[in-house]
């Protein structure tokens, strides 16, 4: 049974990278709900503003608002090199 | 008169009728074979059952229910005023407690209006009706967007495979922002049926397992269906599987029909079956 479960790990199972992927793209889907239309286009703005001083990538601005009771949270992550 | 609608409204479709739609965002696992046996189901455990096929211009319950040839007025007919409920209803053969309503094949999508399905709706509760199934077209445009607006409770149909996987958080979001319920603050009911599982695939890490699934989708399990030749025969023939009661997804249609009904039935078919000869050896032997 061991040599059987030795071949069996060295090539990953199909269904556990599907569970996987799944994973990580419902998650960001989700985070991505129920977020007001402009988000997109701020994080585009921000972008660029700060492009003007610092050399980043579209990942590196990460918008989002958190709704707590009755008022909202602004979240910016702005991740800069070196 | 709009005195007496505004009573009527005020009354509210749920009260009377439980509203549940059929959806999954993505084509092609089972929408219409699942609606035709779970409203098949409700109707032969006594309630009274009517199944709408929102799928205008591309219409297919007619023929999964082999009611093709007796369709004269559709949907989108009575909520143009062009027929009366009753005429557009067909009454189905094997059970006497079910109607069918099937969608328009010429007219666009948009005839759905939401205050006409609100309207037909609300007859066919005030008519006694305890349930109402709505079978959603794929997609996630207006008339998937019409079928679960109104509903009360929503079976999401997933194969275990990442696409349909992915399209059923998607619908589930949708659920959750977009329906009455969502504007009015209240929740959908979610349930997952599991469609074409292949316990084989699964124990051999081919197919992703119903714990899986019910992970990523974190929804209530209705059931899962095998995948099984059965279905493909019962669509030629225009029967509803659940009515094929020797066949095993005809057998998981009927418990997820049960525990729609609010019984715990355990689930089946869920684990690879002993068969064969090397199998039985090794069980004798064990």
């Amino acid at each position: 049974m061991r040599i059987f479960d030795y071949f069996r790990n060295t090539k990953k199972e199909t269904a556990s990278i599907a569970k996987e992927r799944l994973q990580i793209i419902v998650a960001h889907e989700r985070s991505q709900r129920n977020q007001p239309d402009y988000l997109p286009k701020l994080q585009q703005e921000l972008l660029a503003v700060i492009r003007k001083y610092v050399e980043i990538e579209q990942d590196d601005v990460d918008v989002q608002i958190d709704k707590n009771g009755d008022c909202s949270v602004l979240e910016l992550n702005i991740t800069l090199p070196g | 008169m709009p005195q007496h609608n505004l009573t009527k409204q005020k009354r509210g479709i749920s009260t009377l009728a439980k509203i549940i739609v059929v959806t999954s965002g993505k084509g092609g696992v089972g929408k219409t074979t699942s609606s035709a046996a779970i409203s098949s189901g409700l109707a032969m455990r006594g309630k009274k059952t009517a199944v709408i096929d929102f799928d205008i211009g591309l219409r297919n319950l007619d023929l999964i229910m082999n009611c093709e040839r007796r369709v004269v007025y559709d949907f989108v007919n009575v909520i143009n005023g062009e027929a009366t409920l009753r005429q557009a209803l067909i009454k189905d053969k094997r059970c006497p407690n079910l109607f069918i309503l099937p969608a328009s094949q010429t007219r666009d999508k948009d005839a759905l209006s939401q205050e006409g399905v609100e309207k037909v709706l609300l007859e066919l509760a005030e008519d006694g009706f305890d349930f109402i199934i709505c079978d959603s077209p794929a997609g996630i445009e207006h008339g998937a967007f019409m079928a679960l607006y109104f509903a009360d409770a929503a079976i999401v149909v997933a194969n275990p495979e990442v696409s349909s996987v992915r399209d059923s958080d998607r619908i589930l979001g949708i659920l959750q922002s977009k329906s009455r319920a969502a504007e009015q603050g209240k929740t959908v009911e979610e349930m997952l049926l599991l469609t074409r599982y292949n316990p084989e695939r699964v124990a051999k890490g081919e197919m992703l397992g119903v714990e899986d699934v019910e992970e990523i989708l974190a929804t209530k399990l209705l059931g899962v269906i095998p995948e099984s030749e059965t279905v493909l025969k019962a669509s030629n023939q225009g029967t509803p599987v659940i009515h094929d009661e020797d066949s095993p997804a005809g057998q998981a249609y009927a418990d997820a029909v049960s525990r729609l009904l609010g019984e715990e039935v355990e689930h089946r078919f869920i684990a690879v079956e002993q068969k064969g000869l090397f199998s039985r050896l090794f069980r004798r032997s064990a």
